[in-house]
């Protein structure tokens, strides 16, 4: 059963990885066992870009590009897609602008084309301009009452401040208020271009066959004007532990987000920040932290500890959502558990669940052709190698107990915590 | 054995009435086991609101052969990935393991259908756990909404609650009574254990009686049957509360799974809000093209709109919901809802537009079908409405419907009289 396992599991022998002369890469891996394809990928175009009064750009032209392009009016794109009962999105990040799509692989040519002609060929039409101005502006109000929302956003804007990892990414009321049609034009011309951009299609189609129709649809583009390059500035750290609070009237729970800077994807420390992590807060029913908040004191439905790691510097944080008066004991058990996990090592048992926990789950995130998708993306975009996927177990079961703790003495740095509370 | 319609189902009883369905897919080394029990909220009255979803969380804390860290670690140590969902009509507890592992599932799952505890410490941290989850729902708006709209729908029928429960019912639920609730529900010949993957059908076979055939069936218990009267006139309800947002629902009765209308009124659904996603696995696509899309976000009355359409037992809602334009007013978004449904009632909809909901479904089956998971998903849930067949007929039965079909739905179903309409009004107060 292992070798089946093994063999099931992305590799350099069955990814088809392409380049095309004018940089796009293509990715494209074969699952014949539904008639459905999934295409995701992603341009190095995003908020990083954005100035600070007009943050929300890179979001906003992103969700525009679907608004209208030259030889279709939006309802004239959407009316392609979903009379096959297809989809297409973009949403931007800090560093790229992703794109999702999914179709029966009779309908591949078609989306295809329409990812073409909003990359290309989008127009940003007035009229739909403000209609999506509305519906941002909208779902800005309504980021205001989300009680996990604003705690993460006051702990990100203290953790990362003066670096672009302290912005969001869909700004504020009075950013996106300040963006017009020409700004969405000019951002347009003068970051989205085929240099970094990432695609990546599996299905049910031969890989080669995937990429001759990416090639046909993308292999022409150029764009002299594309500034693609960006260089994150260092973190400026912080002089002392900082806290702050974000009052919202009317709330019956509160959420709290904890945390310091963590290892980006690709350091060294990154696989054994994950696996502490886990035993942190995920395993099982949110790990230690969820057997101490959740379990033991039965204090929240959630709490949790998370590593997200990408290019430039990660956040390893804790979560939770309780009544605004168990705030404090919440933080102190919270505290409590990552002053034990980066005082004293795990348990050999604890490592050897989460090593196997980490591997075993392995094939189940790769179900789906959007999963295999997004790990493709995830290999391409950290430079991981083709066969990471099948060199995985061994690396895993490659970290210790000491390499653990060493990485959290290293990262949770208790003189640098930002706490930051909403409700 | 019988055989169901999809050949490559097997479907039997054991003796102790445990209803199995499996189905061998090999496509990756993954096996998804769900048992299913025929109790949810539709099963609990005044005083006992929130009983089966609490019941589902006790399953989690442990049997003397199981106890909880134990369970968790158990199948967490192998990779699996496990959840449980209560909901109107059922409850359903799942494990996707390596198929080599799937071993461990299917003895803890035979073991906590009669072994659970529900130990009185237990019970009581679990109560503040459930508090806070209802607390966070009520964090929203759009639940907040939701909840009363359900509950102004249904006077009669226990649909009235949210499965969560009430507040004044999980400040005072006692552990005897969750027992009591478990031990009368959670029995063989009121369970279906439905399992795909990567199996061979008689060595699962026997896995599965070896697990749970020494369990005794127990009574049959009765299902709750409270019918709502027909509704005799729209009923309105308004929840105000913090934020700068408006939002709306417009609900209205509709049929039940195994009723031949369902399907026009899903095809009903897919042309006026876009396609109700029914798989629990596999994204849905997007609705802007629908008719309300169109009338209501194109025209700048709201800036979302959504149906939901459930496959019930019984008879439930098709809830239309609205988050209103910033300078617009909820009556003017309801004004033309009414409109684009008296255009369905007025005319059919052209061939088209019906063939191409039906598209739409055959698309969204097979996003659902890439997942091991999924697939077991529906050979179990099909079961607590109707049976496996609903699903596998279900494409063709969308097919057969015409645009007079449609038409007459609207007619039928999507009358004032036969509504309830709720508007979230934002206190701005801060």
């Amino acid at each position: 059963m292992a070798n089946h396992s093994q063999s099931t599991l992305p590799g350099a022998d069955d990814i088809l990885r392409s380049q095309l002369d004018n940089g796009i890469i293509i990715l494209a891996r074969t699952n014949f066992n539904s008639p459905s394809i999934s295409l995701q990928g992603y341009l190095e175009a995003g908020s990083i870009a954005d100035p600070d009064e007009k943050l929300g750009l890179a979001n906003f032209t992103a969700a525009g590009l679907m608004r209208g392009v030259q030889r279709r009016d939006f309802q004239a794109i959407y009316n392609e897609l979903e009379t096959v009962g297809a989809s297409l999105g973009f949403s931007s990040g800090a560093l790229s602008t992703s794109f999702y799509g999914k179709s029966l692989v009779e309908d591949l040519g078609l989306l295809l084309g329409l990812l073409r002609e909003s990359i290309l060929e989008p127009v940003f039409p007035a009229e739909q301009v403000e209609r999506l101005r509305a519906q941002e502006l909208t779902s800005l109000a309504i980021r205001a009452q989300d009680t996990a929302s604003m705690a993460s956003l006051a702990f990100d804007r203290i953790l990362f401040a003066g670096h672009p990892y302290g912005r969001p990414e869909d700004g504020y009321p009075e950013t996106v208020s300040a963006i017009t049609r020409q700004d969405m034009i000019d951002f347009h011309s003068s970051h989205y271009g085929p240099q970094g951009m990432v695609i990546c299609i599996v299905g049910a189609i031969q890989p080669q066959l995937a990429v001759d129709l990416v090639s046909q649809a993308f292999s022409t583009w150029h764009n002299p004007a594309q500034q693609s390059s960006y260089t994150l500035p260092p973190i400026p750290g912080l002089p002392a532990p900082a806290r702050t609070h974000v009052p919202i009237a009317g709330k019956s729970q509160a959420d709290l987000i904890l945390g310091v800077v963590g290892p980006e994807r690709r350091s060294p420390d990154f696989l054994a920040a994950s696996l502490g992590n886990n035993i942190l807060g995920q395993f099982g029913m949110y790990g230690r932290i969820g057997e101490s908040v959740r379990e033991r004191a039965g204090l929240a439905y959630y709490a949790f500890s998370n590593l997200s790691s990408g290019i430039g510097p990660g956040v390893w944080y804790a979560g939770a959502g309780v009544e605004a008066d168990d705030l404090e004991k919440t933080i102190e058990m919270i505290l409590a558990e990552i002053r034990r996990f980066s005082s004293e090592s795990v348990s050999e048992e604890e490592l050897a669940d989460t090593q196997s926990n980490y591997i075993g789950r392995l094939p189940l995130g790769l179900e789906s052709n959007a999963g295999v998708a997004s790990a493709l993306i995830n290999l391409e975009r950290y430079s991981l190698g083709l066969d990471y996927y099948r060199n995985y177990a061994s690396m895993i079961q490659a970290v210790t107990r000491e390499q653990i703790l060493e990485t959290a003495r290293k990262y949770f740095n208790l003189d640098q915590l930002v706490i930051a509370t909403a409700g | 054995m019988d055989i169901a319609p999809d050949p490559t189902c097997q479907k039997l009883h054991l003796p102790n009435g445990l209803l199995v369905l499996l189905k061998e897919i090999h496509t990756a080394p993954i096996i998804s086991h769900w048992i299913w029990y025929r109790v949810g909220s539709r099963d609990e009255i005044p005083g006992g609101t929130g009983i089966s979803h609490w019941t589902e969380h006790m399953q989690f804390k442990g049997t003397p052969r199981f106890p909880s860290r134990v369970l968790d670690r158990q199948i967490a140590r192998d990779g699996g990935n496990w959840n449980a969902f209560t909901y109107l009509d059922w409850t359903t507890y799942f494990e996707t393991m390596p198929a080599d592992k799937i071993g461990i599932a299917l003895e803890l799952e035979a073991d906590r259908m009669l072994n659970s505890l529900f130990q009185p410490e237990e019970v009581e941290a679990e109560r503040t756990v459930i508090i806070s989850e209802r607390q966070g729902s009520e964090n929203e708006p759009t639940f907040r909404l939701s909840e009363e709209v359900q509950s102004a729908a249904f006077r009669v029928h226990p649909y009235h609650h949210e499965i969560v429960g009430d507040m004044a019912d999980l400040e005072t639920m006692q552990r005897d009574s969750l027992y009591r609730h478990y031990r009368t529900y959670y029995q063989p010949n009121n369970a279906v254990l439905a399992v795909a993957g990567d199996f061979s059908t008689p060595a699962m076979l026997d896995q599965i009686r070896q697990c749970y055939q020494s369990i005794p069936a127990g009574a049959s218990p009765p299902r709750l049957r409270r019918p709502e009267p027909p509704q005799a006139g729209e009923r309105r309800v308004v929840v105000e509360g913090p934020g700068e947002t408006t939002y709306a629902e417009i609900a209205f009765h509709t049929p039940a799974a195994h009723d031949p209308d369902f399907f026009a009124c899903t095809v009903l659904d897919s042309l006026h809000a876009g396609p109700t996603n029914l798989n629990m696995f596999g994204g849905g696509i997007s609705n802007k093209t629908s008719r309300l899309y169109r009338a209501l976000v194109e025209g700048e009355l709201a800036v979302s709109v959504a149906g939901g359409f459930q496959a019930t037992i019984d008879p439930f809602l098709y809830s239309i919901s609205l988050t209103i334009h910033p300078q617009r007013q909820a009556e003017q978004a309801i004004a033309a809802v009414e409109q684009e449904i008296q255009k369905l009632q007025d005319a059919p909809p052209a061939a088209d537009e019906v063939a191409r909901a039906v598209k739409q479904a055959r698309a969204l089956f097979a996003y659902g079908s890439e997942s091991i998971t999924n697939q077991a998903f529906w050979l179990g849930f099909s079961e607590m409405f109707a049976e496996y067949a609903w699903f596998t007929s279900y494409l063709d039965r969308l097919a057969a419907i015409t645009p007079q079909d449609v038409q007459r739905a609207a007619q039928m179903y999507l009358r004032p009289q036969n509504r309830v309409v709720g508007v979230y009004l934002p206190s701005r107060a801060s």
